[in-house]
């Protein structure tokens, strides 16, 4: 049982990470139609830009919760300007040619920052400078649970309050919703698409840029590699959930993490990468449009 | 255009060592051992640290006086860590400069590369730290200067049976990775057989970052120790993972610990774990010692294992050669003499050099004692480091 428990602990903190990467996914597809396969790798972005701040900053020499605020507000403002850059150079130029078109390009660009990674980064893992101190907190039950893990839990939690707040209480929320409703409607009522793709893409950057900075703290290493394995699995989370929903990401996370993390503790590390994309056949099976995703009836 | 360009640099280059082969001295007053190794690459450390290490122990024979007057010329070659490149480094090793020896490589894969073409030419090579049995294999040519993953296995079962008394033990190994593999199923075998019980293995792949499910699955076994037979990267973030879990039994591991980045990443989680290495910088061995202090000398940053095992390789050659000088001065003077093509001759020469590698008897070098089996694997001590306060300490050594 507390073994269960424990194990418990750790899927709901990798789910969380998880979550915050499928929110990019889900958004971008939401509004355009379009799998940002790049998305991964603005994660790794994000705590690359973390590490170097953490050393600017010298954070990493004292650390603060002050400072460690300040290198993820960095690695979230940095994130967002390459999430910016990416799509106004990459995407929007292919944005009126075939959805393939579009595809291809987010593969070419992901493949771009993973070995511009290599080069400017180096092939080395670094350690991920740990901003926090790491206490462990025993939950009774012999369950122990780090500041760090609560921290993942917190952070996670509010960015995807703030997402909520802001796709539905906010004007410009309210543009995404349209955009992602009928893009040609949306323009025609006078709203500036372009600005607000601009826009998804950004916010799908900064929380992409948190689960960086998150998960450099929870497994202090780091590689320009890193973001292809946890992108994928955010990937398989958000279309489990149900493309294009943002409940549907967070909870196809929080499944993807548990069940991860199960399988690893009671049948075999092996089939760690496996489980995912069993659990997106099975449920695609049973729910073609994901979980909590709408089915749409095709119109003839 | 291109394709002539391609062609011309090589010939106008093999014309030109022809033309300094043809005109040279026709007595030589050195001779010529090859190293080859990763000197750039992804695993540029190990060339440059073979290298160090071999370069060391003939400029020291060197400014001794030589061997009968005769001083030892290194040749080195760049296989930029690739296998083919490796073959090709041996190839113009053995064919242009005419060594008679060869030192290298580090990466198993690498050796196995090399090994047949210096067994067909008849020309002994030692490996100075290639750990995979096959390497040895490939014929009687073939010498390495390291133990190998079988008895680092065995070793840290003894010392975990014998020297610290654990009983139960767990296993966290690297699936993927027959280094890891291996060492596990070693120690496991041996463990047990001196009456310890394993209480539980678990598996990750190299690359993953979080560890904490198969410590929780560990943890509820309540192991003593958990041997880690896996490399530094991922050592140090299992160590951290499982403080954090609240695991206090300390950690086992064998040589891919080895690393300045190994406690930079562990930190104070490595505290009290035990690793199995080559040497201990800390070793209480006079000849060692020097070594260090040499080397640093020479090259400014310590020796890491495969700098020491390299200079054991060179020593091995040197030492060989000694003998020979004093048994056998007409072979001696014909090795290298193909180059003023005698190449029978050289060949004998070089056969009677094998024959003396490979008999050598309790040959002090600075990891241990040497002596060759059957397979020319040597049979020496292996050297267990703990960490204290995050500090590297020699804690045992640990004989065959």
């Amino acid at each position: 049982m507390q073994e269960f428990l424990q194990q418990l602990v750790n899927g709901i903190t990798w789910g969380s990470v998880y979550a915050l990467i499928a929110l990019g996914y889900t958004m971008v597809y939401g509004i355009l139609r379009l799998i940002n396969f790049a998305h991964g790798d603005v994660f790794m972005l994000g705590a690359f830009i973390a590490y170097y701040a953490a050393g600017w900053f010298g954070v990493q020499a004292h650390p603060s919760a002050w400072g460690a605020l300040l290198v993820l507000a960095t690695a979230m403002t940095g994130a967002g300007v390459a999430g910016f850059i990416i799509e106004r150079f990459a995407y929007r130029p292919v944005r009126k040619s075939s959805r393939l078109t579009a595809l291809i390009t987010a593969i070419g660009v992901s493949l771009l920052l993973e070995n511009g990674g290599l080069l400017v980064f180096g092939t080395d893992p670094r350690f991920f400078p740990q901003v926090a101190k790491v206490e462990k907190i025993h939950l009774g039950l012999g369950v122990t649970v780090t500041n760090i893990q609560l921290i993942i839990l917190a952070v996670s939690i509010l960015l995807m309050l703030a997402l909520r707040w802001i796709v539905m209480s906010t004007k410009v929320g309210k543009a995404m919703r349209a955009v992602s409703w009928n893009r040609d409607a949306a323009t025609l009522m006078g709203i500036d698409t372009d600005r607000i793709i601009s826009f998804t893409f950004v916010l799908g950057a900064v929380l992409a840029a948190a689960a960086g900075v998150l998960v450099g703290l929870m497994n202090p290493k780091i590689d320009p590699l890193m973001g292809i394995m946890p992108g994928l699995k955010a990937f398989v989370a958000a279309v489990v959930g149900g493309i294009g929903n943002i409940p549907g990401a967070v909870l196809g996370g929080l499944i993807m993490g548990v069940s991860e993390v199960l399988v690893v503790g009671y049948v075999s590390s092996t089939y760690r990468d496996a489980i995912a994309f069993v659990l997106l056949i099975v449920i695609l099976l049973f729910r073609p449009s994901g979980l909590l995703g709408k089915h749409q009836a095709e119109k003839v | 255009m291109r394709p002539t360009t391609r062609l011309a640099v090589p010939a106008a280059v093999l014309l030109a060592v022809l033309a300094v082969a043809g005109c040279g001295p026709k007595k030589e007053a050195s001779i010529k051992v090859g190293i080859y190794g990763s000197m750039t690459g992804t695993t540029a450390t190990f060339g440059k640290s073979t290298l160090n290490g071999a370069q060391l122990a003939f400029d020291e024979l060197n400014e001794a006086g030589g061997i009968g007057g005769k001083k030892i010329e290194y040749v080195s070659e760049d296989d930029q860590s690739k296998a083919e490149e490796a073959a090709t480094a041996v190839q113009k090793l053995i064919n242009q400069d005419h060594v008679i020896a060869l030192i290298g490589e580090v990466a198993s894969s690498r050796s196995l590369a090399a090994a047949p073409i210096a067994q067909s030419n008849g020309v002994p090579m030692i490996s100075p730290s290639s750990t995979n049995p096959e390497v040895t294999k490939k014929g009687d040519y073939i010498f390495r200067a390291c133990f190998l993953d079988e008895f680092q296995g065995r070793v840290m079962a003894r010392f975990a049976a014998d020297s610290l008394k654990y009983r139960r033990v767990a296993i966290l190994k690297d699936i993927k990775n027959d280094y890891s593999v291996g060492l596990a199923q070693f120690f496991s075998e041996e463990y047990k057989a001196r009456g310890g019980s394993i209480v539980g293995e678990q598996a990750y792949n190299e690359g993953d970052s979080d560890f904490r499910s198969q410590l929780t699955a560990l943890k509820a076994n309540n192991p003593e120790a958990i041997f880690v037979p896996g490399y530094y990267t991922e050592v140090g973030s299992i160590a951290r993972q499982a403080r954090e879990l609240g695991i206090t039994a300390p950690l086992l591991g064998g040589d891919g610990w080895v690393s300045d980045q190994l406690l930079k990443i562990g930190g104070e989680a490595l505290n009290g774990s035990y690793y199995s290495n080559h040497f201990a910088l800390d070793q209480p061995s006079a000849p060692l010692q020097k070594f260090f202090t040499d080397y640093k000398t020479k090259f400014g940053s310590n020796p890491d294992a495969i700098a020491g095992l390299a200079y054991d390789a060179a020593n091995l050659v040197v030492d060989a050669l000694k003998r020979m000088q004093a048994s056998d001065p007409a072979s001696f003077a014909a090795l290298g003499s193909d180059k003023e093509g005698d190449a029978a001759g050289a060949k004998a020469a070089r056969a009677k050099l094998r024959e003396l590698i490979n008999g050598v008897q309790a040959f002090p070098g600075i990891t241990g004692v040497i002596t060759f089996d059957e397979n020319r694997n040597p049979v020496k001590p292996a050297v267990v480091i703990k960490v204290e306060n995050g500090v590297e300490k020699f804690a045992a050594s640990i004989a065959p």
